[in-house]
């Protein structure tokens, strides 16, 4: 029974691939989906997806829909592609419905497609959405991790029975020699005790002294290596209330630094962008591309922080709008200088021209961000003396560079020399 | 050796066999059973018991360990950024927003710095000229919008409601009142705001039978009265003191808050010494003011002989002489005093600051008689439009019962007012009160419905400060509370639709700008524009008795009485509208140096006479100062008619003998912290509005603690210290003469100190980059203080309270020294000292030098860290926390400070501060810096410094810092004269005393200043290389 039903299965799915590819064929005779892909990306992509209301419609089987619900045909599409605000004008009937519908936004006119790119365009709409299997990596990777450990206990628990092994097999050998010595009448000879190894050091007490001096010198140096320490935070790695992935911002797409931390050209605080920065980009990129998900991390895992960021901002992504209902995102701190120690962006990211990551490590790899440097002041000093003074093009550096650059007889002035290690500089 | 003693504790115990359970329990430990079964034996509860011992020990060892483990881990800081960040703010960038102050005894127009959306300082706006300057209050009243007595919305019978019940509740109440007939009296304090003015006067065609009183509560309505008399109009004359050769003032304040304040920037112009010249002053006051201490000729008199004295120059200025009874001196001052003026002849201008119409009057006469050019009737001062016959006109009203309804806006009569008892009364009889207040103080205690209004940083206004020239408030913050402002009240009751903000511009734009763009208007501030007609004034009947025989005949009548008190405005008080701000409570009284009180002024002739002297040679209760040099006062009764204040008596040298003073502002009790409870009220005296009054004063013993700033008094001759001269030396003699350099022996030869061969240090190049100098001009600084809160704005400076002042733990960064002269003249004790031989003599006379005389020479020393090139500071710190810039900054690393204090025991100047405890978030001292709307007022920028550190001026580097990367980020050098406001002290002065900048940069006018021929160091003996420096003080004593 249950066989014959899967046979009976199996052939409807024959037939049904069969005739999707046949039908796909068919089309795929005069218009190119692939072309149509490339012009809608250009194009379309901005305000139209196939799946997803946008600015403007969902437009996955769009000839199909128009045809069946509204009888539209083919011709319809090339004039309001072409220009929709005169088709609006002359009163047709469902154009100014669908103007209606999306808020009165107008689509951009496209005279310059010809039909044939038009029909590629619609004959990559035409395509069967494809969804992939879910892939189970997480899955997967926590198996290996466990078989690694596995195979480390096996090989201690072989090795502890080896030697669990040997050393009976040593006690035994032990006692049958003893057992000849006593056959054989032979007087085993007693270990004669002189005074231990131990009493001899607690009597010499030079060699106390000295061990007790190492000691203390031993453990005040790892008593002070652990106080020194205490509040640096080189390596912080919180857990983030939006799984905000560097690596893919400024890694794989290359955003530049300031475009999201622009305070930083201009104020002492490189800033947190603000959530209306984000959605500058994330108004459009609703979710993540295929190739974006990682071993780790998946595509769904992504799709669910940009849904976590709509919902900080009260983005309606349904509706295209804006609710109003915010939850501003508490973020936590990595970078923390104490209260007394005053440090300005502008000053060396604007001034001096250094780069993010001197200070900040490989962000474009951090997938959660870290604190890289220690931010000590010993740091902070440290690159002060080896770095040089960005006098370029500077007129506030002009006179005071030629002078100073005489006074101690260098081309060029670090940071310390321009006074950069005066305490008052930091701390006031 | 045994002994057959027997113990024993009662009878039975004697003598067992009277009692043999007696026996039995002396071998119990306790007399009777511990009820150890009873409470086992309850099985029930014990096992109905949740928590069982085991449990219990659980617990605690689980809680101990848990709390020990979370000691252990780092604080996690969380960093919430805007969802949509507005387009100007950005963090950590200070933006600027041009607003006006108008409070009714304040009006200025304003910098306001804020730093993400929060108004964290004060600053002036120098395009509105003398009319944006700042005083101490100005500067403190930030935080007054950050104080945590503030009401949160609006009130009725003490019980919250919402605006919307509140204003339908008050319609119904005057449609009412309407319907009786009965007034509706708007009591306001002054607004000067000509769409306010507008508003009211809708309001009064909307209900009819509204009257609208205008009430200060310090008035100066006498001043308005005789403007009146004489121009048609009410209003305040203007002076110019920058035009005026001789300055001729009885009992006028007007460096204090004369007619409203604001003079001292015209003032110091002519006050320093250019091609030879300077302005003269001449003061004739009772109490040591402000300006009495400036001039440069000060006469003492009473009160009532300074009506007398000004009719004598009048008479002598016309050539009359009617007998005037005078005591001969007084005539003698006058008499050269009118021939001084004669000699300037417009180049003079007589200011008076009696309360009485006819003194106003003659005042107004003899200006105009002697064509003064610093006198301006045609500007008028809006500033002060009180009225003293309406108020008290509305006080008989309110107890007649014609009222029905009073509204107050700005004002709180029941504190204020000297009838304020009978004002109650009348209050409570009427069906409707109404107070717009910020607070709960002792007038919206009071009314049935309290509005609360924001503070003037989160409002929108207008101000017309001077006829012609107005200036915008705009909101530099969004509401904290839900307030509402009285015009947006009025707004409500007019049924108008529009907000305030609308209305203001559309009247500016209907009335003011004319061609103006509304918002460069706003942008600036200022617009100066013709003057409004239909601004809103009292109508008064002129008497048509009033003629200048009348003047002179009422003021001839003047008697003077046994005891006169004067009334004053304290500084940092004003009206005591600012009581709760603990900025103002701690500032220093620039005279008494005395903070957290108000006091009775006493000479040290009458001190002596009626028992109020303490003698400092005495012990314990009676002594002027104990162990700890905290000052000591005892207690007087000032008695006047029914009313009789107790107040502490102070010894102000200079008081008239014969007068007292006291002061206003002080003694409030309601809508402020315990703390700030201070001083005694003084309205009570202030009867009719009359500043002087004659009363009794009655010596009542105790001991009152005060906390005052500085115990020593005068100079003791070091002349060195406050160098001064007089014009005529000035003009004549080489500065060698009048500001030598100080010699120091070098193998016996006197060499120069700033010779090389006498330092003890190597010498820095400072040629290269900055080098910061800040220079204090002595002559035109007028002892203000407003640089002392502009410094505790911007530096987080911490109130420490009475209790700390008094033990001299004060946390000033900036103080100004005030000195008494010993002898009539600093001059004198400089000679005195000179001619002292021998010990005995020097023992004596070093005695005698403590005192100052009775009617001294005063002057006025701002005294930061000096920022010493080598200073003596740096030198002793073990842990090197102290070190010096290249720019010429004496750094103070907090963090690396052990608080050995050795720096401020090896400081020449005493100018650094120790922090004793931890003032922020601390209980013991519940100022602002223990609640979050009090630290609201934080300058991000600066550390607020622990407990256990020293602090001291810093010159300000957080701004000189962010000057200089100001202009690298914009690739360009720092332009000329951009460091002279870096300073918070050198922004907020006024009278242009204070200027910083950069002595490298030839062209600023600081590298002049250090060059000039009056510049001179202070303690230049010691060779601590200070880069401050000071312009010797000149005095013009040339009579004609």
């Amino acid at each position: 029974m249950f066989q014959h039903n899967m046979q009976k299965f199996s052939l409807t799915l024959l037939w049904l691939i069969f005739t999707l590819f046949f039908s796909s064929l068919t089309h795929a005779q005069d218009d190119d989906p692939i072309k149509g892909k490339a012009l809608f990306n250009a194009n379309c992509a901005a305000c139209h997806q196939l799946d997803k209301k946008m600015t403007g419609p969902a437009l996955r089987n769009v000839e199909t829909r128009l045809y069946e619900d509204e009888g539209l045909d083919r011709e319809w599409l090339y004039a309001w592609i072409r220009n929709s605000s005169a088709l609006i004008k002359s009163g047709d009937d469902y154009a100014n419905r669908i103007y209606n519908e999306y808020n009165g936004a107008a689509m951009t006119a496209y005279p310059q497609f010809s039909d044939q790119d038009i029909s590629n365009i619609l004959a990559y709409t035409a395509q069967e959405k494809v969804t992939p299997p879910a892939v189970a990596t997480v899955a997967t990777t926590q198996t290996s991790s466990n078989e690694d450990g596995f195979s480390k206990m096996l090989v201690l628990s072989a090795l502890a029975v080896l030697f669990t092994l040997l050393a009976l097999g040593l006690f035994l050998v032990n006692q049958t020699l003893r057992r000849f010595a006593n056959k054989n009448d032979i007087e085993v000879k007693k270990a004669v005790k002189g005074p231990s190894l131990w009493k001899a050091f607690v009597k010499n007490q030079f060699l106390m002294l000295v061990t007790a001096i190492i000691f203390l010198l031993s453990s005040a140096y790892f008593v002070y290596g652990y106080l020194m320490q205490i509040g640096i935070d080189q390596g912080y790695e919180p857990i983030q209330p939006i799984h905000y992935s560097h690596r893919i911002h400024s890694g794989d797409n290359g955003i530049d630094c300031k475009y999201c931390h622009s305070s930083a050209r201009v104020s002492k605080h490189s800033g947190i962008p603000s959530l209306n920065v984000c959605m500058n980009c994330h108004k459009s990129i609703y979710e993540v591309a295929e190739s974006t998900a990682t071993e780790e991390y998946s595509k769904e895992f992504y799709d669910g922080e940009i849904q976590k960021l709509y919902n900080a901002v009260g983005w309606d992504d349904e509706n295209q709008r804006y609710t109003g209902k915010t939850k501003p995102v508490k973020w936590i701190r990595i970078h923390n200088l104490p209260d007394f120690a005053y440090f300005n962006h502008s000053q060396h990211v604007s001034v001096a021209g250094i780069e993010c990551q001197t200070c900040h490590g490989p962000v474009e790899e951090m997938e959660i961000m870290y604190q890289h440097s220690p931010l000590t002041m010993g740091w902070c000093i440290n690159c002060h003396r080896e770095t040089n003074v960005k006098v370029e093009d500077n007129g506030y550096y002009e006179k005071i560079h030629k002078a100073l650059s005489e006074k101690y007889g260098v081309d060029k002035l670090t940071a310390a020399q321009m006074g950069g290690l005066e305490c008052g500089k930091c701390h006031y | 050796m045994s002994t057959n003693k027997k113990y024993w504790k009662n009878f039975q115990d004697l003598n067992p066999a009277v009692d043999p359970s007696v026996a039995k329990i002396k071998y119990r430990e306790f007399v009777e059973q511990i009820p150890v079964d009873e409470f086992l034996s309850d099985k029930e509860t014990l096992s109905s018991s949740a928590t069982t011992r085991r449990d219990f020990l659980k617990f605690v060892g689980f809680s101990t360990a848990a709390a020990s483990l979370a000691a252990c881990e780092g604080p996690v800081i969380k960093s919430i950024p805007y969802v949509v960040q507005p387009e100007e703010i950005i963090p950590g960038v200070a933006n600027y927003y041009a607003t006006s102050i108008a409070n009714g005894y304040d009006f200025a127009s304003l910098l306001i710095k804020t730093r993400e959306g929060r108004p964290i300082k004060v600053e002036c706006n120098t395009l509105a000229g003398e009319n944006g300057t700042t005083n101490a209050r100005v500067q403190a009243s930030v935080l007054d919008l950050y104080d945590s007595n503030r009401l949160s919305g609006p009130t009725k019978n003490g019980n919250e409601l919402t605006w919307e019940l509140f204003y339908k509740e008050i319609k119904q109440k005057l449609k009412g009142v309407q319907a009786e007939g009965k007034k509706i009296v708007l009591l306001t304090q002054t607004f000067a705001s000509p769409s306010t003015s507008k508003l009211i006067s809708d309001f009064k065609s909307k209900y009819n039978n509204v009257e609208h009183v205008v009430y200060d509560a310090i008035s100066e309505s006498a001043a308005a009265d005789a403007y009146q008399f004489r121009y048609g109009r009410r209003g305040l004359a203007n002076y110019d003191f920058s035009k005026a050769k001789t300055i001729v003032s009885f009992g006028a304040d007007f460096l204090g808050d004369w007619q409203g304040g604001g003079f001292d920037s015209a003032y110091a112009k002519s006050r320093v010494p250019k091609d030879g010249t300077m302005s003269r002053h001449i003061q004739f006051e009772s109490n040591m003011s402000l300006s009495g201490a400036n001039a440069d000729t000060r006469i003492t008199l009473k009160p009532s002989q300074q009506k007398l004295a000004l009719v004598r120059l009048y008479q002598n200025l016309k050539g009359d002489s009617s007998p005037i009874s005078l005591p001969e001196n007084l005539k003698l001052s006058v008499d050269e005093v009118t021939n001084e003026i004669l000699a300037a002849g417009s180049d003079a201008v007589v200011l008076t600051g009696v309360q009485d119409v006819n003194a106003q009057s003659l005042v107004i006469l003899i200006n105009e008689f002697i064509k003064s050019r610093a006198f301006n009737p045609e500007t008028i001062i809006l500033t002060r439009q009180g009225d003293n016959e309406s108020v008290n006109q509305l006080v008989k009203d309110l107890n007649s019962n014609s009222i029905g309804a009073l509204i107050m806006a700005g004002v709180n009569p029941v504190y204020s007012l000297p009838n304020s008892s009978e004002f109650v009364k009348g209050l409570k009889k009427i069906p409707l009160s109404v107070a717009f207040a910020m607070k709960e103080d002792e007038s919206a205690e009071v009314a049935q419905y309290v509005g609360a209004t924001p503070h003037y940083l989160e409002s929108w206004g207008d101000l017309e400060i001077k006829s012609g020239f107005y200036t915008l408030m705009q909101p530099t913050i969004r509401p904290l509370f839900k307030t509402q402002q009285f015009q947006e009240a009025l707004l409500e009751l007019n049924d108008d639709p529009r907000n305030y903000r609308d209305y203001v511009q559309w009247y500016w734009e209907a009335n003011i700008l004319g061609e103006s763009n509304w918002e460069k208007a706003l942008h600036d501030g200022v617009f100066s524009g013709s003057p409004l007609a239909t601004l809103e004034t009292v109508n008064k009947t002129i008497a048509p008795s009033y003629s200048l025989s009348n003047i002179l005949s009422n003021l001839s009548l003047s008697k003077s009485s046994k005891f006169e008190l004067t009334l004053y405005p304290k500084t940092g008080m004003g009206d005591g509208q600012q009581a709760n701000n603990p900025w103002l409570q701690e500032f220093p009284d620039p005279l008494t140096r005395t903070t957290w009180d108000n006091y009775l002024t006493v000479s040290e002739y009458d001190a002596k006479e009626l028992g109020l002297y303490l003698d400092p040679s005495n012990f314990f209760n009676q002594s002027s100062h104990d162990a700890t040099g905290g000052l000591n006062g005892t207690y007087a009764n000032i008695n006047l008619g029914e009313v009789t204040v107790k107040a502490p008596v102070i010894v102000q040298p200079g008081q008239a003998r014969g007068t007292v003073g006291l002061s206003f502002g002080y003694g409030r009790s309601k809508g402020l912290k315990s703390e700030m409870q201070t001083g005694v009220n003084a309205f009570p005296l202030y009867k009719n509005f009359d500043s002087a009054q004659s009363v009794n004063i009655k010596a009542v013993g105790g001991k009152h603690e005060f906390a005052c700033v500085q115990l020593h008094n005068t100079l003791m001759g070091r002349g060195d210290i406050i160098k001064e001269t007089t014009l005529e030396v000035f003009n004549t003699k080489s500065p060698e003469y009048w500001n030598p350099t100080p010699v120091v022996s070098l193998n016996h030869i006197e060499t120069p100190v700033n010779s090389p061969d006498v330092d003890l240090w190597d010498e820095f190049d400072r040629s290269i980059g900055h080098h910061f100098n800040l220079s204090i001009d002595l002559n035109s600084c007028t002892g203000c203080g407003a640089c002392v809160i502009a410094c505790h704005a911007e530096n987080n400076v911490p109130v420490v309270g009475k209790e700390e002042i008094r033990r001299s733990r004060d946390m000033h960064w900036l103080r100004i020294d005030r000195y008494y002269s010993s002898d009539e003249t600093f001059e004198g004790d400089n000679t005195t000292k000179d001619d002292i031989s021998g010990l005995g003599s020097s023992l004596s006379t070093f005695g005698k030098m403590e005192y100052p005389s009775e009617n001294p020479q005063v002057a006025f020393q701002p005294i930061m860290c000096q920022h010493c090139n080598h200073a003596p500071c740096e030198t002793v710190c073990p842990v090197a926390a102290s070190s010096h810039g290249r720019q010429g900054q004496n750094h103070m690393a907090y963090n690396r400070c052990v608080g050995t204090r050795y720096c401020a025991n090896n400081c020449p100047y005493k100018v650094r501060r120790f922090n004793w405890f931890l003032y922020n978030g601390n209980d013991e001292f519940d100022y602002h810096m223990n609640n979050d709307l009090g630290r609201m007022v934080i300058n991000p920028d600066v550390t607020v410094r622990s407990r256990g550190v020293m602090e001291k001026c810093s010159f300000c580097i957080q701004t000189t810092q962010a000057v200089i990367l100001k202009a690298k980020r914009e690739g360009r050098p720092v332009a000329i004269g951009e460091f002279n406001d870096a300073c918070a002290c050198s922004a907020a002065c006024s009278s242009g005393a204070m200027r910083f900048g950069d002595i490298n940069e030839k062209e600023s006018p600081i590298a002049k200043l250090v060059e000039d021929e009056r510049a001179y160091y202070l303690l230049e003996h010691v060779g601590t290389k200070p880069n401050v420096v000071y312009q010797v003080k000149v005095r013009n004593n040339d009579k004609v």
